[in-house]
């Protein structure tokens, strides 16, 4: 592969970068205008201010809703542990064509689009009496959620050994405690990785909530599209640029785990 | 692979698999079926309302508009993932791992912020019109939301990192001394890449690719804030069903339309490739 990059490959290159511009400039421009000193959308003209990062902070309704939003996310993504961790298990031990079928069932969340089963979820939630509560979001958010944790859990298992179960069985160990002492620490990468997914989701979720709730559950999407409908204010610029600072706190912070985690496996045997 | 388990084993897992499945089947799948349900029982029972299918020429606006949005966005972010996932995977060292980097920070961002960007930077009080007219190359601000312009701008924003990531999980899978092979065969960088390369990498085109498309055609939240209520998709034709008018059979109708597309469309897609790998469960 000792080629000298042609010139069609360099140009794809730029073209690659040019990309990452777009993707990238359009959240740079939301910092500025966070530090605007006016009440409207606009660029700081020589001036900055730090009031629509006040607003944050005096107006509860912000707060509250980024506590709603935690407690949504929160029990959503424990559900959708719950029951992606199960439903991975299971079709790793099992893995017939029935439990891939299941399976393949469990994944449909992901696929039908939200405004799809928003319809359906207002509807059942409706004869429930779940409308507008957390335990209904929570429940909602967890179905559309299990399918990563199914998927992550389930890449988590590919690598292991199914002769495992059978050697702690051998040992002596009941069916369930295989399970908990051997089986779910190997499964337990993926279930991390999982709740990250459905955490994300949940947090970011809007048009089912749209649909199933109003005034009594309020996250912070449905502040923010509302902010965004009524008339558009900085304080919005101010909780983004908040939230992408935290993205990418995250996504480093991330990539430095799995940087020493590579490097202490390396360890026994590297230089 | 079950006959090697004793009962108490087969229980636990029994157990494990079908609890689950018992679960989404009351809360997802239930909810689901009522959808399905009401789409020929609400006004009236009967196929009335698929019948609006082929007579609304409102519903015909609303799907030309969608499906044409849907093509110029998969499109546009086929070849833009394309071109991303091909640097990102044969630049050497960190430059390559920066792109993917990026990819991914743009993946995990929030669509509610992305579109909250755009309309800060589009509106006609928004900081390009803003720029513009301030340097006095246009008079007046340009419409560059409230339409299709903006609409398919947003969302091939968002669909970037839904077709570059599979379609670099797809080439890491290429052997990479297939191209260098050609050339010193004596094809040049084009001919190769032509010739060896794109055929390798069109299944993993065609998945990306239709993958995209159906996340775009159910797409509401960027198209409801950049389209501003004038460019509708049918998404938040059918939201405005049911919020404005009430009109639940009509709405339940295109949204089993829009479900049986879409499986229609994994049906297609399960001809060039194995769904299960798709969804990272094999």
């Amino acid at each position: 592969m000792e080629l000298a990059p042609s010139k069609p490959f360099r140009l794809t290159v730029f073209g690659a970068w040019l990309a990452i511009l777009f993707l990238t400039l359009p959240f740079a421009v939301v910092f500025p205008v966070s530090v605007t000193p006016h009440r409207y959308l606009s660029l700081p003209d020589g001036q900055w201010s730090s009031r629509h990062y006040q607003t944050l902070v005096d107006d509860p309704s912000w707060i509250l809703s980024i506590r709603d939003s935690l407690v949504v996310a929160g029990g959503s993504t424990l559900v959708a542990i719950l029951l992606g961790t199960m439903t991975a298990l299971a079709c790793w031990r099992i893995s017939s064509r029935t439990s891939e079928a299941v399976r393949m069932v469990m994944l449909a969340p992901m696929i039908v689009p939200s405004i799809v089963h928003a319809l359906g979820f207002y509807q059942v939630w409706a004869q429930l009496g779940l409308l507008d509560s957390y335990p209904g979001l929570i429940l909602a958010h967890a179905m559309k959620g299990t399918p990563y944790v199914v998927i992550s859990v389930s890449a988590a298992l590919a690598n292991v050994d199914l002769r495992l179960e059978q050697a702690a069985r051998n040992l002596g160990a009941t069916a369930t405690q295989a399970l908990w002492k051997v089986i779910i620490p190997s499964a337990r990468p993926g279930m991390l990785a999982g709740s990250v997914f459905a955490f994300a989701l949940s947090w970011d979720e809007l048009v089912v909530t749209l649909f199933i709730t109003s005034r009594n559950v309020y996250t912070l999407p449905r502040k923010i599209w509302d902010g965004i409908q009524d008339n558009i204010n900085p304080a919005i610029a101010a909780v983004a640029s908040i939230l992408i600072v935290l993205t990418v706190i995250a996504m480093v912070v991330r990539i430095l785990l799995a940087r020493r985690q590579a490097r202490l496996a390396m360890a026994p045997t590297g230089p | 692979m079950t006959a090697d388990m004793d009962a108490g084993t087969r229980r636990v897992y029994l157990v494990l698999l079908l609890a689950p499945l018992v679960l989404l089947a009351g809360l997802y799948l239930f909810p689901l079926s009522r959808v399905l349900w009401l789409s020929v029982t609400v006004p009236t029972p009967g196929f009335g309302n698929f019948e609006r299918l082929l007579t609304s020429s409102a519903i015909h606006n609303v799907i030309w508009t969608t499906v044409r949005i849907c093509v110029l966005t998969t499109t546009l972010a086929l070849l833009i993932g394309y071109a991303i996932a091909y640097a990102a995977l044969h630049l050497r060292g960190w430059r390559g791992e920066l792109l993917l980097f990026f990819v991914l920070l743009s993946f995990w961002l929030s669509v509610l912020i992305r579109a909250f960007a755009w309309l800060t930077l589009l509106q006609s009080r928004g900081v390009i019109n803003t720029w513009l007219m301030g340097a006095g190359i246009i008079d007046a601000p340009l419409p560059l939301i409230r339409n299709e312009f903006g609409v398919v701008l947003g969302m091939v924003h968002y669909m970037i990192p839904y077709a570059a990531l599979p379609l670099y999980a797809n080439m890491k899978g290429i052997d990479p001394r297939l191209v260098p092979a050609a050339r010193g065969l004596g094809a040049g960088p084009v001919q190769a890449f032509l010739k060896v390369y794109l055929p390798m990498s069109l299944p993993g085109l065609i998945s990306a690719g239709i993958l995209t498309f159906i996340f775009s055609l159910g797409f509401y939240v960027t198209p409801a804030l950049l389209g501003g209520g004038k460019t509708i998709m049918i998404a938040e034709y059918i939201a405005a069903q049911i919020n404005d008018t009430l009109n639940w059979g009509l709405g339940s109708m295109l949204a089993t339309a829009l479900l049986l597309v879409i499986f229609a469309l994994l049906a297609v897609m399960s001809l060039f490739v194995d769904l299960r790998k798709v969804f990272g469960v094999k």
